[in-house]
């Protein structure tokens, strides 16, 4: 097999292992893929350069191809969700002041307690600022969420502004932002300045939030069949890698080299493993599922996480929920992920699109070839969504 | 009421913000504004309110501005990435150049094409200024790694500094390797060994 040369684009972050396992260990060699990693300064840089052609694939928020697919902000070009990259990864961290006063009035709530934490902050009644990466994320769609339902979501009591990650710790530390939602490692960065203190994993939101996407322009996945099925591969089975917990020092080693994340790996191992570190005290917790790049299908690009994205988006930006999710539904390749990695043996889930939210113990589900096991996906307040009814 | 555009130049740089400014002059008599930190940068943009602002790809902040392209508020000047507006070719151009633009709605495509043709120029002769920094520093280390192997030969098999330079240079072209390779070989090796 003729060895191919592909060029994809990352943002320094603890969730583009997949990408970085796939060039490092050799899988993407395996696929006859000679992968070249390029790191972007921002994540609009990534999709401009991917949307223009000048990286092939890339590390993407998840909600940035329903953005385009919307029309929402900048290029028109259309991306699609060829994966999931990872499940989860982000953490909400707040200032020492703001930790203070919620110590003074009462208690800082459990680190895995999101109606705890939510409540805590309504009761304080002030107006917050807070830090995200980027107005199309996971992040933003996680914190609009849950402070919607804890009410605090007018525009009055809420403040959200993009900084990039890099500069999060410094914006808490300085006191331009009271809380911050971000991807891992710059959690626990803040945490080792002594700039904040972790308040709640992203996870205690919604418990299988799909992060980052594998995305490709629609245009490129079309015309290119075959180079696309073999990036899949390569990645999907850097995910089946990663998966394994003694490879979690190897996996944070590698990420710790300069042309990656340049963060030490006993820092970036802390999400791997899902053993944080939450408060410059040195209290530490365990988050079940903290990332996860494997297990319970979480690679598979279900329609309904695409709709769900859509329909969040739809509601925030004033465009029609059902339209939205559908167009949403259908950045979400599960066609092409079925086509791809259904021969290499991944689990294939009988129906593309599910209820989000309804699974609180892990729970079989039929597949194509026998039962797969789903990891618990529920949102903190119960709450149930159906692709099929995205009004509601 | 003036016909003159408001620039917005997002720079930490002192010596390149002005390098634009300049190459900008050419093109038109502007209001010319730098914003060197990057904290607190959207609300700074919009109390400015620029016709265009101009920013490094490479700058991490771009992610803040890019974010007003949503500004929804009817008292904000809804803001668009210059690509919206443009034909491809000056798309590509600029983010090639590393130069991101964005124009506030409604700006002429053909007021803005001048000012942003010299700033690519000026941002093709930051990155030439770069790439050359890198090739200066490479070659400095390089000539290290080799003066250090010439050493260890020089002392381990008794030679002069021009047999150690020809007996690396030749394992070099029998290998097909550099020359720096070979050298930075032996000096692990001999790292190794001590």
């Amino acid at each position: 097999m003729r060895t191919l040369p592909l060029t994809l684009g990352f943002m320094p972050l603890v969730d583009a292992a997949p990408l970085i396992i796939a060039r490092e260990l050799g899988f993407a060699e395996e696929e006859g893929l000679a992968l070249t990693l390029q790191s972007a300064p921002s994540w609009s840089t990534l999709r401009d350069r991917l949307a223009l052609g000048q990286i092939e694939a890339a590390h993407m928020l998840s909600p940035v191809p329903v953005a385009m697919a919307l029309g929402l902000g900048g290029m028109r070009t259309q991306f699609d969700a060829l994966s999931v990259l990872s499940i989860n990864g982000n953490v909400i961290g707040i200032s020492n002041a703001l930790a203070d006063q919620l110590d003074a009035a009462g208690s800082i709530p459990d680190f895995l307690d999101a109606k705890a934490a939510g409540a805590a902050l309504a009761r304080l009644k002030k107006p917050l600022r807070i830090g995200v990466p980027f107005p199309f994320s996971m992040h933003a769609e996680l914190l609009h969420y849950w402070l919607a339902a804890s009410g605090l979501n007018t525009a009055q009591a809420l403040d959200v502004r993009t900084i990039p990650p890099p500069l999060m710790a410094d914006a808490i530390s300085s006191g331009e932002v009271d809380a911050f939602c971000v991807g891992e490692p710059w959690g626990s960065i803040t945490v080792e300045n002594g700039g904040g203190t972790l308040l709640l994993p992203g996870a205690a939101i919604w418990q299988f939030a799909p992060e980052k996407v594998l995305a490709v322009r629609h245009e490129w996945a079309t015309s290119e069949p075959d180079i696309t099925g073999r990036l899949m591969r390569a990645i999907w089975k850097a995910g089946r890698w990663l998966n394994q917990p003694d490879k979690h020092a190897t996996a944070a080693e590698i990420l710790s080299w300069p042309e990656y994340l340049g963060v030490s790996a006993e820092i970036t191992e802390r999400a791997l493993s899902g053993n944080l570190l939450i408060n410059a005290r040195g209290r530490s917790r365990h988050v079940p599922q903290m990332m996860d790049f494997f297990a319970g299908a979480a690679t598979f690009p279900w329609k309904s996480q695409g709709a769900w994205i859509g329909a969040r988006m739809a509601a925030r930006f004033g465009l029609d929920r059902a339209q939205s999710a559908t167009k949403a539904a259908a950045v979400f390749r599960s066609d092409l992920y079925r086509r791809h990695l259904g021969p290499l043996g991944a689990d294939l889930p009988a129906a593309s699109e599910k209820l989000e939210g309804a699974l609180s113990e892990p729970t079989r589900a039929a597949t194509d070839s026998g039962t797969l096991i789903l990891g618990p996906d529920r949102f903190f307040d119960g709450q149930v969504f159906d692709p099929d009814r995205p009004e509601r | 009421m003036t016909d003159k555009l408001t620039i917005l130049i997002v720079e930490p740089d002192k010596t390149r913000a002005q390098a634009i400014i300049d190459s900008l002059a050419a093109t038109g008599d502007h209001h010319i504004r730098v914003l060197s930190a990057s904290t607190g940068l959207a609300r700074s943009v919009a109390e400015m309110n620029p016709d265009l602002v101009l920013l490094d790809m490479a700058n991490p902040s771009r992610d803040a501005i890019d974010a007003l392209t949503l500004a929804s508020s009817p008292l904000e000047r809804p803001v668009a990435m210059f690509v919206d507006r443009s034909d491809d070719g000056l798309t590509k151009a600029a983010i090639e150049a590393g130069v991101s633009a964005y124009v506030v709605d409604g700006m002429q495509p053909d007021r803005i094409k001048p000012i942003l043709d010299a700033a690519i120029a000026r941002f093709h002769m930051f990155s030439r200024m770069r790439s050359e920094l890198a090739a200066t520093k490479r070659a400095l280390e390089e000539r290290k790694i080799i003066d250090r192997a010439k050493g260890i030969l020089m002392r381990a098999r008794n030679m002069s500094e021009d047999d150690a330079y020809a007996l690396i240079r030749k394992t070099a072209m029998s290998q097909g390797k550099k020359i720096a390779d070979v050298a930075q070989a032996l000096v692990t090796a001999s790292e190794l060994l001590s």
